[in-house]
């Protein structure tokens, strides 16, 4: 994409990788230098405007940001962004004060929510403030959902959900806990203007191989497992666990079995141990716990002994790619693996299950039996019924929820005040110049060579002895300052006014990754043949200016620039700036 | 100036040289000049000489007396030989050094004030000694480190900051290198590396007196309307007689070039210089014509550029002065005195 082909906002926001990868829109940058300030609460306060929940997800996040994240593609790895949210979390002063008030007077609409996850939580935050008369159910007696039930407290501890579901609750949200809705129809009916359901993905898959029914006494729904030990119901689990699954629920289960009882604990895969849809961080913190993770043996059988579990065999399988890149497991035709246990987790996956809506009611489903939704609206086909989070389109992570719920919330509005539900306005960016004096800018443009700092861990002699003891000790202060210093300001963009530019090629000279080239001008591909250097990578912009007076044009490869403004430094007519950019998106209210 | 060191970082995918350098390696510590000032286009111009030469930065020796183009030296090739002289006298410096050490590669960087008012002697006799060097003047027109006052290669008319007018006749540094002999001449302008790189490559190849003048605006001092070392000035009235490109046996040019418009000059050690000729009368190796050449567009107000001329036989002070081939500095006393038995057979001779 070149600069001049896209409006200016859209832009700048995926020139700031992280923010662009963030569902919610998260102003990444912003918060990290408030936290390299030492201003926690202010960097707090950015992220719970933008993700409502930045002790949870600072803790939990699938984090899209970090891949993204242009010091990855400077050095081998990207600034810790997720754990430095945790940091703000951590350090920051008494918040409550700054939390928005409770509307003073209710706008007569009422909007219901179902499920009290992120997604729900996340338009009522989004909607209490502005008037609304938000009502939200949950069949357990806490909210969180399965922020609550599913994540382990090893990992969340539960006065982190505690804390961020009060600053929600507590913006005059009616909160029904311990009320199941079993009807959407009778919601419906009570005459709410907005429905929004965000139930989740609340069914586990599970396993059909023989044996399965038989042994049913010792193999257990993962999903289900992780909720019986959040609540105390399950306390203990036999030596030998087998963990079937490769995702992030999988690995919840298996390091919550170590903790538990489970000695020799083992982790099987279908796929291929880089195919995993675990995150990276979550395997090695898996494997750092002395779980070993097999990969490409498929579920045969279930061994008993008169129902007693004993063990359970697999096909080695290999993986093969077809022309078009799908992947089939080909059996090696290797004996296959008997491997003993006395208990199984499956964790295979995730369904939706939607028994409580009425098929005769107008709300449409598709072939897959997920309600139809609109992915901007968020709009089913009921006009006044919502969806958001994992009940919309499957199982995704938090932060997906949380994007959904904003999204969600600004229809709600629109509908409620009486707006096109299906008309988005465009994102608004704003641009601040950062220059104070010839060479002082208002954010650090000193570039640290400081390589990723490890979160520290709690020690695994005491870790793996209680469930409810966190592992990550998080950064303190200093780890954090030089964590934060390694952000390279990316929403700090270099500006360029083609009239200013007299074509020193002081900037060209000056530019520590050759980014900047002044050539005559091309269709993009030609153009990045012609670049000071190369610039392969095309899902990084070019940013292209209007023809100088030379008839020449200006090109930025934004692939890996540093954002150190040397550029701007060494331009003696002012044509670069450095301008903090910051993006206004459609929220409800705003 | 500019008070942070460049980021260390640099483009994943940087190109390599011959030696495993990267054009980052030639450089040297930040610039200290005003932002936009033509005389870091030309410290980038020889860098990237250097770099594509795969030259060691260790046998280069650079050489510089005083003013703004004498300071960059220490923003490139922060791994060679310096020498920061008395004003004006970098080229008796120079000089000596290569008489002492005639391996290094000598680059003389200097100004028009440098070369063309209180050096302007030294610059003369350097280049009728036939030193082999590269010297390179970054000429902007005015004094800049005393605020912008004329120098000796101000053209006559030109205006200053304030208005001032210049009543004096100007020197034309590239008609006096001719003159007196160098066997390399050119010039260029820093706002035009595609002309000025491969002119620094084919000089530092040449063995002789290689001389170019770089027109470089002072972007405090002399970039307004009425000066004629403006960026605007220079590019409207440029009248490049060629451009070229310095082939190496290790880098061949590879592109198709129009025969009647080019013009490939090989030169003694294998590397040749493919002209692109922008004026197909002009004949580089022909002295006389060239001088010509010169005063005739300096009188039309025009500022030709590129290779203006070329001694394809040259030879340096090291050939006219018929020394040894190893370096003066690396000869011992064993090979510098005779023993008592000459000198028996000198004074026997002299009896």
């Amino acid at each position: 994409m070149r600069s001049d082909q896209v409006a200016p906002a859209d832009y700048f926001h995926k020139v700031v990788d992280c923010q662009w990868a963030c569902p919610a829109h998260t102003p990444v940058p912003e918060y990290i230098r408030l936290i390299a300030a030492g201003r926690y609460g202010d960097a707090y306060m950015i992220n719970w405007q933008s993700n409502v929940f930045p002790g949870i997800l600072g803790r939990t996040c699938d984090r899209p940001c970090e891949p993204a994240c242009r010091r990855g593609r400077v050095e081998d790895e990207p600034v810790a962004i997720c754990r430095l949210k945790r940091v703000a979390a951590d350090f920051k002063e008494d918040v409550r004060e700054r939390m928005p008030l409770k509307a003073e007077k209710k706008n007569g609409k009422r909007v219901a929510c179902i499920g009290a996850g992120p997604a729900s939580l996340t338009v009522a935050r989004d909607l209490a403030p502005l008037g609304y008369d938000v009502t939200v159910f949950d069949s357990e007696p806490k909210a969180g959902g399965f922020m609550r039930t599913q994540i382990p407290k090893f990992r969340l501890p539960e006065s982190v959900i505690d804390e961020e579901m009060s600053y929600v609750l507590d913006l005059g949200v009616n909160f029904r806990h311990g009320t199941r809705i079993d009807s959407l129809k009778g919601v419906i009916d009570e005459g709410y203007d907005a429905v929004f359901v965000g139930t989740g993905a609340p069914r586990g898959r599970d396993l059909d191989v023989p044996g399965r029914a038989e042994a049913a006494a010792h193999i257990h729904l993962g999903i289900d497992w992780l909720a019986n030990v959040a609540f105390g119901h399950v306390k203990k689990i036999s030596k030998r666990v087998i963990v079937l699954g490769g995702g992030n629920t999988a690995m919840d289960c298996c390091r919550s079995a170590r903790r538990l009882g489970g000695e020799d604990v083992k982790v099987v895969v279908r796929s291929g141990f880089e195919e995993m849809k675990a995150s990276p961080w979550e395997k090695e913190d898996a494997m750092h716990e002395g779980i070993p993770i097999l990969n490409y043996l498929v579920p045969k059988e279930v061994k008993h002994i008169d129902g007693r579990l004993t063990g359970m065999v697999f096909e080695k399988v290999r993986a093969e790619y077809d022309a078009r890149g799908r992947r089939s497991l080909i059996p090696t035709g290797e004996p296959d693996t008997l491997i003993e246990c006395d208990e199984v987790l499956v964790a295979v996956g995730q369904e939706n299950a939607f028994p409580w809506i009425e098929r005769d009611i107008g709300l449409e489903f598709d072939k897959w039996d997920m309600p139809k939704v609109d992915p901007v609206t968020y709009r089913s086909t009921i006009p006044n019924v919502f969806f958001g989070g994992d009940a919309a389109f499957g199982p995704k992570n938090i932060i997906w929820a949380v994007a959904h719920g904003h999204g969600a919330a600004f229809s709600i509005d629109a509908l409620c005040q009486g707006r096109d539900v299906d008309v988005q306005p465009p994102a608004k960016g704003d641009f601040v110049s950062q220059k104070m004096g010839i060479h002082e800018w208002s954010y650090d443009n000193d570039i640290s060579l400081q390589r990723r700092l490890k979160v520290p861990l709690r020690d695994n002699a005491v870790a793996l002895t209680d469930i409810r003891v966190e592992v990550e000790l998080g950064f303190d202060t200093a780890r954090a300052l030089a964590e934060a210093q390694r952000c390279l300001n990316c929403d700090v963009d270099t500006i360029f006014t083609t009239p200013l530019c007299i074509e020193c090629d002081a900037c060209v000279d000056i530019c520590p990754m050759d980014c900047i080239t002044f050539t005559e001008d091309g269709a993009e591909s030609d153009l990045r043949k012609r670049l000071s250097a190369p610039a392969p990578n095309l899902t990084q912009d070019l940013y292209v200016s209007s023809p100088l007076k030379t008839k020449r044009v200006m090109v930025k490869d934004e692939d890996v620039c540093l954002h150190c403004g040397m550029c701007a430094e060494r331009c003696p007519t002012g044509a670069w700036d450095m301008q903090k950019f910051s993006i206004q998106l459609p929220r409800a209210g705003a | 100036m500019t008070y942070l060191p460049k980021p260390k970082f640099r483009h994943p995918s940087i190109e390599k040289n011959a030696l495993g350098l990267t054009h980052r390696d030639y450089e040297g510590s930040i610039s200290t000049l005003c932002a936009g000032c033509g005389h870091d286009s030309i410290s980038s111009a020889i860098m990237h000489a250097c770099f594509e030469l795969d030259l060691p930065p260790h046998r280069i020796a650079k050489l510089s007396g005083i003013g703004c183009s004498s300071k960059t030296p220490t923003y490139f090739l922060g791994n060679a030989h310096g020498f920061n002289s008395v004003h004006g006298r970098m080229p008796s410096v120079l000089t000596g050094a290569n008489l002492a050490n005639k391996d290094l590669i000598y680059l003389g960087v200097s100004g028009d004030g440098d070369s063309a008012s209180i050096g302007f002697g030294q610059f003369a006799h350097s280049i009728r000694r036939g030193v082999n060097m590269v010297y390179i003047v970054a000429n902007n027109g005015v004094y800049g480190l005393t605020k912008g006052q004329f120098s000796a290669t101000s053209d006559k008319g030109a205006k200053l900051k304030k208005g001032a007018v210049n009543t004096d006749d100007a020197i034309d540094l590239v008609t006096m290198a001719i003159h007196l002999g160098a066997t390399f001449v050119a010039r260029s302008f820093s706002g035009d590396k595609k002309q000025l790189v491969p002119l620094i490559k084919a000089a530092i190849d040449h063995k002789g007196p290689a001389f170019i003048d770089c027109i470089s605006p002072c972007v405090a001092f002399n970039n307004h309307d009425g000066s004629t070392k403006s960026f605007d000035y220079v590019r409207a009235h440029n009248e490049a007689v060629n451009s070229l490109d310095f082939i190496t046996e290790r880098a061949p040019i590879m592109a198709d070039y129009d025969p009647g418009q080019t013009q490939q000059v090989k030169l003694h050690d294998g590397t040749s210089i493919l002209l692109r000729k922008m004026n197909a009368d002009y004949d580089i190796h022909d002295r006389v014509a060239a001088i010509n050449y010169l005063m005739k567009h300096d009188v039309a107000g025009e500022i030709p550029t590129g290779l203006v001329y070329l001694e394809d036989e040259p030879g340096d002070m090291h050939d006219r002065l018929n020394t040894v081939d190893r370096p003066l500095n690396e000869l011992t006393d064993a090979d510098l005195v005779p023993g008592s038995a000459a000198l028996a057979k000198i004074n026997a001779g002299l009896r």
